[in-house]
């Protein structure tokens, strides 16, 4: 991919939790970068830093919380400026509540969170609280933000938008609902769009619906999405890449076909083998298996590999001392196991 | 939201009624009235009053007779003369006993009440958003010792400083000369004089009691997944902080509506006595001590009366800032 192409690019990114019971390594050097117009999956057990990785590159990770080390490179566009024009700006050296990074955090990079009932205000009209972000990042007036939002309200495949513009979020569907907050978030015409689990508070084919419009609307407006989810099926319907996360960190990254048909990672085949796969007769289903053993608890990390003690393949004396090392093993696939050294 | 509102004045009126029957009972309850020992004092100290006048009296309130016609009497009389009867203790009509010490009382628990949230609402949003700084710590110890001191004795402390140090004459709510003078502007000027030791007390356990609630209300809110949005959009800290967390954090503000309608009447009578304010509380203190039954009976209907009124004000204002509610059917 062309270099101008590089929308994001983080490197060794380590954010941490400073509890009274001491230090949580959300993320213990993560690396990966998004490109433009790309679906990026991050996947991986519930705790694994999925979500602490979305939060970082918005610069809201909450109190006791704090990036603690590594960069994450921004290369914005500058529309203005002549064409072709970019900016790179390192969002970690920014304040968090500046000018500068709330200018980038809405407008640039924006957020459909999981649970769209618990984060509209229950107070405030969802039209109040999608023109509210259209005015504040564009330089237009309340009438004019009202359209816009009536129009990307209907873009986002929510009907009557004129009437039910004025709802209240409890007087919508939980579908509505997470149509009002897409739009909210496309509504500024962001080059990144994070999805942290969109659709897990969704049935399944409220879930159906939701994913087809994102992905008519990326189609249409171009945007990146980073798709966090833990739903495998979902990864291989949205993305053309994925990262796998374990313990704060990425273990494998590859196009969405390899991470299917030839997964590197112990840990990423477990989290195949634990997926049904269609098509199979119920009788002769294998018995899903569930991968063996738990996180570990995340105070201590395990020494070398933080997989090993769960892995099934793992060698004595070599996983449980060394760091593995981050290997390509293939033209854009690559893995953190010593099995591929 | 009009026919939210009528319902439930409609509703209202069952439960006043309800209330009127239980105060006139509950005035009732103690053994012997006030006129068995009026007569009875009058005799002691050798006066001798006729059989007839009291036998008057006594028609008049209905003393001998049913409970029940007594109270018809009574209640008839104050919803179709405004005559709330007589004090006995008094000897004048309750109307003109209370009427004045109500507005008293409304004037001095309210402007507590709005300085008490207008000092308490930005401390306690201040120390939730800076929660464990030196300052929510200070803030924090501060309101401890507000919400601890019992109000008369802050009442006590004040008035001897302003005694001794400040030379100033501190207790009641008028300078001698305006007690009993009517209403001019003179005396409006004389009471806001005096009106700011009260205030001051009354607003110090307010406040206290304020930063706490809010404190702790909106530590809730403030990592609610709406705030993270509303941060993720954008917004200034100060402007999502007030516009969505502070909202939703004040609304048991609007619930205590209600109570506070009725402790405003009520309340603060310890305060009152010590600083002797021409307020409510202590005559109904007395008036209940000395069974004077007109009066402590229409204190009872007042103040239930008033923590009706006030619960419908609690609802009617939360219905107003919660769509919850508001267009729940
Ligand atoms: N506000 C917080 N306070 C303390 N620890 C947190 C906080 N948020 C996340 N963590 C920790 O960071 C780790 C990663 O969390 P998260 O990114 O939310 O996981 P997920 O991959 O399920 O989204 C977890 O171990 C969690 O305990
Ligand atoms: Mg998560």
């Amino acid at each position: 991919m062309k270099q101008d192409q590089l929308l994001i690019a983080i490197k060794n990114l380590k954010t941490y939790f400073f509890l009274d019971e001491g230090t949580v390594r959300a993320l213990d050097g993560v690396d990966f970068d998004i490109w433009r117009g790309q679906t990026i999956g991050v996947v991986g057990e519930s705790g694994c830093g999925k979500s602490v990785t979305a939060r970082s590159i918005l610069r809201i990770v909450p109190r006791p919380g704090r990036i603690v080390d590594g960069t994450i490179t921004f290369y914005r566009r500058l529309h203005d400026n002549g064409a072709g024009q970019i900016e790179e700006i390192d969002l970690t050296k920014l304040d968090p509540t500046g000018p500068e990074m709330r200018n980038i955090r809405g407008a640039e990079i924006a957020l459909v969170p999981q649970e769209p009932m618990a984060s509209l205000s229950p107070v405030h009209t969802i039209g109040n609280q999608i023109c509210e972000a259209i005015m504040l990042h564009q330089k237009v007036g309340k009438e004019e933000a009202r359209v816009k939002a009536i129009e990307m309200l209907d873009r986002a495949g929510f009907p009557q938008p004129k009437q039910r513009i004025d709802s209240y979020p409890h007087q919508l569907s939980g579908g509505l609902r997470q149509r009002a907050v897409i739009a909210m978030g496309l509504s500024c015409h962001p080059s990144l769009l994070i999805a942290d689990e969109p659709t897990t508070a969704l049935d399944v084919t409220t879930e159906a619906q939701i994913l087809r419009l994102m992905r008519s609307l990326q189609h249409d407006l171009g945007m990146a999405i980073m798709f966090i989810t833990h739903n495998l099926g979902v990864v291989a319907q949205m993305c053309e890449d994925v990262v796998v996360m374990y313990m704060g960190r990425i273990v494998e990254e590859a196009p969405v076909d390899d991470i299917f048909h030839n997964p590197k990672h112990p840990y990423t085949q477990a989290l195949l083998r634990s997926i049904p796969r269609l098509g199979q007769k119920t009788k002769e289903r294998r018995q899903l298996e569930s991968i063996r053993g738990t996180v570990p608890d995340p105070y201590t990390r395990p020494r070398g590999c933080a997989f090993h003690p769960r892995c099934t393949q793992r060698i004595r004396g070599v996983c449980d001392q060394t760091e593995p090392p981050w290997l390509e093993v293939e033209p854009g696939h690559k893995v953190r196991c010593v099995l591929y050294g | 939201m009009l026919v939210y509102i009528a319902r439930r004045v409609l509703l209202m009126i069952p439960t006043i009624f309800l209330i009127s029957i239980i105060s006139f009972v509950a005035i009732q309850l103690p053994p012997g009235d006030f006129m068995t020992s009026y007569v009875a004092g009058l005799r002691t100290m050798g006066e001798n009053i006729e059989q007839e006048a009291i036998d008057n009296l006594r028609e008049r309130y209905g003393l001998g007779q049913p409970v029940y016609v007594q109270y018809i009497k009574w209640i008839s009389g104050i919803i179709l003369r405004g005559d709330w009867g007589q004090s006995m203790e008094w000897q004048k009509p309750v109307k003109d006993l209370i009427g004045e010490r109500i507005l008293l009382t409304v004037v001095l628990s309210l402007v507590s009440l709005l300085v008490s949230w207008f000092i308490a609402i930005p401390i306690g949003v201040y120390s939730a958003t800076h929660q464990y700084s030196i300052l929510d710590y200070v803030m924090s110890i501060i309101s401890f010792i507000g919400v601890g001191v019992p109000g008369f004795l802050l009442a006590l402390i004040i008035m001897y400083f302003a005694q001794t140090r400040l030379n100033l004459n501190v207790g009641g709510l008028f300078s001698q000369e305006y007690i009993n003078a009517p209403w001019s502007v003179e005396r409006v000027i004389d009471m806001l004089k005096h009106l700011w030791i009260p205030v001051l007390i009354l607003a110090v356990e307010g406040t206290a009691g304020g930063i706490r609630t809010t404190r702790a209300n909106l530590l809730d809110e403030l990592n609610k997944p709406y705030v993270e949005l509303a941060r993720a959009k954008g917004l200034s800290e100060w402007k999502l902080i007030w516009k969505y967390p502070v909202r939703i954090a004040l609304n048991p503000f609007f619930s205590t509506v209600g109570w506070s309608l009725a402790s405003l009447i009520s309340g603060a009578t310890l305060i009152s006595v010590v600083l002797s304010l021409q307020t409510t509380g202590p005559m109904q203190l007395r008036a209940l001590t000395s069974q004077d039954m007109y009066l402590a009976g229409s204190f009872l209907l007042i103040l239930s009366v008033l923590t009706v009124i006030g619960t419908l004000i609690s609802d009617i204002l939360l219905a107003w800032v919660d769509p919850r509610i508001r267009l729940e059917k």
